[in-house]
């Protein structure tokens, strides 16, 4: 069985909110094979994002929410071709208003795009060198891109460090010598080091304490205040998502399958599995605890098996014959709100507003 | 038996029965650059068949403390003062003082363990089956056919599908929920009146959580053994817990019931670490009012009140100075350390009561 294509791109979101998107993915798609044997040859495929229609408005943040595995990494990864996507569109609308397709870029033509987009990553411990200095790590961008001198380099690290609310003394130390945090907030100046337009955050608060990750989601905020920065904001916890997001697309198994505006989609879901999502999140409210709860049964499809019919069938509530055998497309339910449900907008979902 | 809630066992009817009392424990480890006390003077009690939450930022001593409990501090790691009672058919046992027969026999008998990172605890080497049949036999007399029959029950009791075909499984082929549920079986292979359980969900999505918290809730109820769950995540401790106590380098800053602490928390620290949640459902775009600073480093421990860098509420020459002791008996059961109670008896007025 194959899926039928995509009735719409998620554009409605954008005109909700009156501004033009910065980014759109049309079908984009990245697979990865399946080796087995001396010869590597590919026995399947992992379906990791699977035709992703997505709209990114400039100068807001869309939130990228799912379980773990169902391909929010790849997807942002895809975004700026540190994976190469296996088919797909990824409109990009540049500084003077033209719109071009970053996946059909080469290494060369990607690279002052690669500036404008940056990533900043889940692990502040992993994704820092241990054996380079602030200024070496945050510097580089600067020297390799914009060719900086070493006066000039400092100059500007220092700013960015009191910017994220690091000391500039702090210049010559190494990650070691920092806490969880501190080296998130490193991580962040790196990756505004070059005035990026788009700021993929890929779990960039996930591993941090609660105190922490406050400070770091308010300096998001402010950075986006200060420089009409556009965030991608994928994030696994839902709490923080509804916080700083303006838009949320719902990923399973590769696929979207539910896009809308914050406030409604978490006061209205149209998929079950955004139901079951929103019910599981404990609430550090103990009268809360009598809420009734959605606990989904099972666990993430594979996604190099992916079920027939509705992917998420097997855990759904809701399932009928229908979605056994039939993939729903993500349709327009209603304006600004899609959901790939057979019967979205007929059943009676539970959102998490009073 | 003193308890470290002896003023309200008076007024509760039945009264408590502690299985665990903690007193004055301190656990620290000794390096070659410097001292850190991970656990620095902890008092707490767990009733009967109580749910008890411990949460607390990374590294103010949770997963220590626990494991101080259990006897596990590795090297260079030491108790180096308080009791751990533990209560034991005839009267109660000493972990801090006790031979190593009786460490044995309380860990997994009476005391069970299930840790952080559900790999690392496993052996990559043997099926689950095995290990789970181990844990039983290491405590009961019984046949390799009936530790496994056994261990095929307990898997089934823990949600496994198929546990006849998953108990010959290895730890690299189950997914991380089904690890953990795996832990949480071979911990109660010897029924445990106390089942520790150290973040037994951080590593998880929110729907494998909420499968895991269900999980352990109906446990709980069907075996009435008390639970103490460590957790950094407030909705998890909200959810599940009859007490929760609040941990701020190496101590208990706050202990009470799940609604008084959360509804009206009296440490600054408590409030503040509630202020930094995002409230889910609240549509709210506030700023977030977090804690401000970072935990100062383990080797520099402040004077006085171990929070006062980083209070709002901060006294000169006051919190700097003095340390704050639990004060109990504020109108509701529990214990708060913080000097803005001590002084003034009246503040209680402004403080919300018990509900
Ligand atoms: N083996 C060790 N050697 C030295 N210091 C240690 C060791 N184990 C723990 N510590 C220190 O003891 C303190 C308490 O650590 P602990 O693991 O109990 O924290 P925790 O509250 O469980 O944190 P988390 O939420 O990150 O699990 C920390 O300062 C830690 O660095
Ligand atoms: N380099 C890779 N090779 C093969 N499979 C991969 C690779 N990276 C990710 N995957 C698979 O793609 C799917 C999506 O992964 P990922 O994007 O990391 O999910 P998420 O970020 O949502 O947790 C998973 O099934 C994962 O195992
Ligand atoms: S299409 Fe069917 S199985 Fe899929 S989410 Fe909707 S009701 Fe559930
Ligand atoms: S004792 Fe002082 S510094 Fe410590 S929590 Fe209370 S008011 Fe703050
Ligand atoms: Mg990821
Ligand atoms: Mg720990």
């Amino acid at each position: 069985m194959t899926a039928p294509p995509s009735e719409v791109t998620a554009t409605a979101a954008a005109t909700a909110t009156g501004t033009a998107p910065l980014l759109r993915t049309h079908g984009l798609t990245k697979h990865f094979p399946i080796r087995r044997g001396l010869l590597g040859r590919a026995v399947g495929r992992v379906r990791a994002v699977d035709g992703v229609d997505l709209t990114v408005p400039a100068g807001r943040t869309v939130a990228l929410v799912g379980e773990s595995g169902c391909g929010k990494s790849t997807l942002g990864r895809c975004l700026m071709r540190f994976f190469e996507p296996t088919s797909g569109e990824i409109s990009y609308r540049r500084t003077d208003g033209t719109v071009i397709d970053l996946a059909k870029l080469d290494e060369r033509a990607l690279k002052p795009y690669r500036s404008e987009i940056r990533l900043v990553f889940q692990d502040p411990f992993a994704s820092l060198n241990p054996r380079m200095t602030l200024l070496q790590i945050i510097g580089e961008p600067l020297r390799v891109n914009l060719g900086l001198g070493a006066a000039e380099t400092e100059e500007r690290v220092a700013e960015l460090l009191r910017r994220v609310g690091l000391r500039p003394e702090y210049l010559r130390r190494y990650p070691n010598a920092f806490s969880g945090g501190q080296r998130q907030r490193v991580g962040i100046a790196r990756a505004l080091a070059l005035a990026p337009r788009m700021v993929v955050a890929d779990e960039a608060v996930s591993a941090l304490d609660v105190s922490v990750r406050a400070q770091i989601l308010n300096l998001l905020k402010d950075l986006q205040d200060e420089s009409d920065l556009t965030y991608l904001f994928i994030s696994h916890d839902l709490g923080v998502v509804e916080y700083m997001a303006d838009e949320i697309a719902v990923m399973y198994v590769g696929k979207v399958v539910e896009t809308g505006a914050t406030d409604e989609l978490y006061g209205q879901p149209l998929h079950p599995y955004t139901e079951a999502l929103l019910s599981a999140v404990p609430e550090p409210d103990p009268g809360a605890r009598r809420r009734e709860r959605v606990v989904l049964r099972g666990e993430v499809a594979d996604a190099s098996n992916v079920p027939q019919g509705c992917p998420f069938h097997p855990r759904c509530f809701y399932a009928r014959d229908r979605c056994r055998t039939e993939v729903p497309a993500l349709r327009e339910i209603a304006a600004g709100r899609t959901s790939a449900c057979h019967f979205a907008g007929e059943l009676e979902l539970k959102g998490c507003r009073a | 038996m003193p308890t470290t809630e002896a003023s309200w066992e008076r007024q509760q009817t039945p009264p408590r029965q502690n299985i665990l009392e903690i007193e004055g424990l301190h656990t620290q480890f000794e390096l070659d650059d410097g001292v850190v006390q991970a656990v620095s003077g902890v008092d707490l009690a767990i009733a009967r068949g109580e749910v008890l939450a411990v949460v607390g930022e990374s590294g103010c001593g949770k997963s220590v403390m626990a494991r101080s409990v259990l006897r596990l501090v590795d090297r260079p790691g030491r108790i180096t003062g308080g009791q751990i009672r533990v209560r034991t058919d005839d009267g109660a046992a000493d972990m801090v003082s006790a031979a190593p027969e009786t460490v044995r026999e309380v860990r997994g008998k009476r005391v069970a363990m299930v840790f952080q990172e559900p790999m690392s605890s496993m052996s990559p080497m043997h099926t689950i089956g095995n290990q789970i049949g181990e844990a039983i036999r290491l405590h009961e007399r019984v046949t390799k056919a009936e530790a496994r029959a056994r261990a095929v029950e307990l898997l089934g009791r823990v949600g496994i599908p198929a546990p006849e075909r998953r108990v010959d499984e290895y730890p690299f082929q189950m997914s991380g929920g089904m690890l953990q549920r795996v832990m949480i079986a071979m911990a109660l292979s010897c029924g445990p009146q106390l089942l520790i359980a150290d973040e037994p969900t951080t590593a998880l999505d929110v729907t494998t959580q909420a499968q895991i918290l269900d999980l352990l809730r109906g446990l709980q109820e069907e075996t009435g053994m008390a639970v103490m769950l460590i957790t950094h995540d407030l909705g998890v401790a909200a959810q599940m817990a009859d007490r929760v106590a609040v941990m701020y380098l190496g101590t208990v800053v706050e202990e009470g019931r799940v609604e008084d602490v959360f509804r009206a928390p009296r440490h600054p620290y408590t409030t503040a670490l509630l202020r930094s949640v995002p409230k889910l459902g609240s549509g709210s775009r506030e700023r977030l009012r977090p804690v401000r600073g970072m935990v100062p480093h383990s080797y520099r421990r402040p004077s006085g009140c171990p929070f006062h860098p980083r209070c709002d509420e901060f006294m000169a020459g006051r919190c700097d100075v003095t340390v704050p002791e639990p004060l109990r008996d504020q109108g509701r059961p529990g214990a708060v350390s913080c000097l803005l109670y001590e002084e003034h008896e009246e503040h209680e007025e402004h403080e919300e009561t018990t509900p």
